[in-house]
């Protein structure tokens, strides 16, 4: 009996010493583990939330067949032969696949707010860029992967499934959704109610969308159009995107030209690069702000 | 040794609304500490500003011997905390919120499997946290949450409320898992809340009101402070009944919780007397022993109940005018 009682002691003892925890200074190291972690919450609530996958996939799949074909007759008449509609407006719907998601991942901040959970993120010993970067990398992962998922149907608009190809659209949607999600933050810094902040973005995505030149091609634009489509950044990654898809055709030099078009600023070709270290350029930029914001919020 | 907390002529302004009026006190090293106040007492924004989540107006506040403002990250390092309303992601498991906060605080990775299953077993909740915390009740969400507080090893835990809402049984079972952490851990507790019966397990108390300390001490000695019995009775005119109480008996009775109510040094002496000589008829009486209510009386000239009303009324008076609500 009494030997029983030294082994639990002895038990007990080491449980406890076993736990001593102390918590490390703050440390590099430290708040990229918070990056990790903040990042990982992300997937894990996006695999638990398939409707939310499935849902999402509902507006570029009705742009793609229902608008892509129903509009592919009229369109005939401006089309060079052998190329079909939905394979013009492919890139740009593949844009806006990713366009919702991106969005949506950064309204989970604001759920967050309502919630109390991200209360317990920012009473955390751990800088806030650590939390902010966390949740802008989760975003871009998740409508990246959703982008994925829609670029499984690129056989149906007539795109090939080259690698070279699908590495390259990958690169650009991974770059379009991190400069979304950014954004997004930036907002639900600001904007505290779930309604406002759907509102607020409903109001700025479809705008995007149509001045991005995701359904017409960017030459012989009346000239207030072609400023306004100049303006949108959205344009910046769905002109690369369309290029790419078009050197992977085998088509004639006035079908590209009349399909894809160079970019230009007042009769100066952008080129590609520039186009794409722009958007880059704008989701750093807006990154910054957006961990300016948190730190200041209570 | 220093204090595990201290505070000195802490005040914070939002806007119109002193929500804390120049408070001061001293917390030792392994207390449990309690604020005791109605609604909108201010008792949450003090421990906004004692877990760095606000900046106070005036004043200064020491936690773990870390000023809150100056050395925010050494002083959240050393805290844990449970908010008044839950912080839990409730579309992960347990688990994974707890690996959330381990992960957040640099809890050793080695550390955190056994750290992990004591704090859960402590909370009777090891064999649900696979299981996603939606589906979990209120009771065991307060539970988690304590049990997340407490993950990393804080030296002093901040629990805003930790009952408010639950069952009397698991508000009990809340206390077992409290008082039992103090044998265990060596920390230091400061609670707020808004139970008289709660307050009694507190080694000390703070009373406070509208933004004050209006008195600080054991239960014990608080109540012995006020040293009367409290007697409430009702009767067919209670108007009436205050005046004859001030007439006959020299003592000073008011209206409250809707019954004529007044203190009197030896309660079930003098409840015969009253019969003999009250002029109205009486219709039931009570008396009771000295209770937290009565010190909180005693300095406010308001039972808590009374207290929480009036900000009711206020509020509703504040609605009204704006047209919401
Ligand atoms: N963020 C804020 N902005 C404006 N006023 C606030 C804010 N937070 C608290 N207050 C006000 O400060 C006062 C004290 O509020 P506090 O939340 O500290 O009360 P409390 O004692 O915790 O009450 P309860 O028991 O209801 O939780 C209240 O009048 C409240 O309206
Ligand atoms: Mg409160």
């Amino acid at each position: 009996m009494a030997a029983h009682d030294t082994l639990e002691r002895q038990q007990e003892q080491q449980l406890t010493e076993a736990i001593r925890v102390a918590v490390p200074e703050r440390s590099l190291r430290h708040d990229l583990r918070a990056v990790s972690i903040v990042w990982r919450r992300e997937l894990i609530r996006f695999r638990s939330d398939r409707l939310r996958a499935v849902t999402s996939l509902v507006q570029p799949v009705l742009f793609l067949f229902v608008l892509g074909t129903g509009l592919s007759r009229l369109a005939a008449h401006g089309m060079p032969a052998g190329i079909d509609f939905k394979t013009f407006i492919y890139p740009g719907v593949l844009a806006m696949s990713v366009l919702f998601t991106a969005i949506f991942s950064a309204a989970s901040i604001v759920w967050d707010r309502e919630f109390g959970f991200l209360r317990e993120m920012l009473v955390a010993p751990v800088r806030r860029w650590a939390i902010v970067v966390g949740k802008c990398l989760g975003g871009a992962t998740v409508a990246t992967f959703q982008g994925i998922i829609f670029l499984a149907l690129a056989g149906v608009a007539h795109v090939p499934y080259s690698p070279a190809l699908l590495l390259t659209l990958v690169g650009e949607l991974l770059l379009l959704s991190f400069t979304l999600t950014a954004f997004g933050v930036m907002l639900a810094a600001r904007v505290k109610q779930i309604q406002a902040f759907m509102a607020l973005t409903q109001m700025l995505v479809l705008p995007m969308f149509f001045l991005s030149g995701a359904l017409y091609p960017l030459a012989g634009l009346p000239a207030w159009l072609t400023v306004l489509t100049r303006i949108d950044p959205l344009t910046y990654v769905v002109y690369p995107m369309r290029h790419a898809v078009f050197s992977h055709l085998s088509v004639s030099p006035a079908t590209l030209n009349a399909l894809s078009p160079g970019l230009t600023w007042f009769g100066w070709p952008v080129p590609i690069g520039l186009c794409l270290a722009l958007v880059a350029a704008m989701g750093v930029a807006l990154l910054a702000v957006a961990i300016a914001e948190f730190q200041r919020t209570e | 040794m220093t204090p595990a907390i201290s505070v000195s002529e802490l005040t914070k302004r939002y806007g119109e609304i002193d929500a804390v009026r120049g408070i001061g006190f001293e917390v030792p090293t392994g207390e449990t500490f309690g604020f005791l106040g109605p609604n909108g007492a201010g008792k949450s924004t003090t421990i906004k500003i004692l877990c760095t989540l606000a900046d106070p107006t005036s004043g200064t506040a020491r936690v773990a011997g870390h000023d809150v403002v100056k050395e925010r990250d050494t002083v959240r390092r050393n805290i844990g905390l449970v908010f008044q309303d839950t912080t839990l992601d409730s579309y992960l498991t347990g688990e994974q919120n707890l690996r959330f906060h381990a992960d957040l605080y640099g809890v050793p990775k080695a550390a955190f499997a056994p750290r992990l299953r004591q704090v859960l077993e402590m909370v009777g909740l090891w064999e649900r946290r696979g299981s996603v915390v939606a589906t979990y009740s209120g009771g065991m969400q307060r539970r988690l949450e304590i049990a997340r507080g407490l993950l990393h090893a804080p030296r002093v835990l901040f629990l805003d409320e930790p009952t408010v809402g639950l069952d009397p049984q698991t508000r009990d079972a809340i206390w077992e898992y409290i008082n039992d952490l103090k044998k265990r851990e060596d920390i230091t507790i400061f609670l707020t809340t808004h139970y008289m019966d709660e307050a009694e397990n507190c080694e000390r108390i703070a009373i406070i009101d509208h933004g004050k300390i209006v008195a600080m001490d054991t239960p014990e000695a608080l109540k012995a402070s006020v040293g009367k019995d409290r007697v409430q009775i009702s009767t067919a005119d209670d108007q009436e009944a205050i005046r004859a109480l001030a007439d006959t008996f020299g003592i000073e009775a008011a209206m409250h919780e809707g019954r004529v109510t007044f203190s009197v040094e030896s309660g079930e002496q003098f409840v015969p007397r009253l019969f003999a000589g009250l002029p109205v008829a009486i219709r039931s009486v009570s008396v009771s022993r000295p209770s937290l209510d009565d010190v909180f009386m005693s300095y406010t000239g308001k039972t808590i109940r009374d207290a929480e009303a009036s900000i009711a009324d206020r509020n509703r008076a504040v609605a009204a005018r704006f047209g919401r609500r």
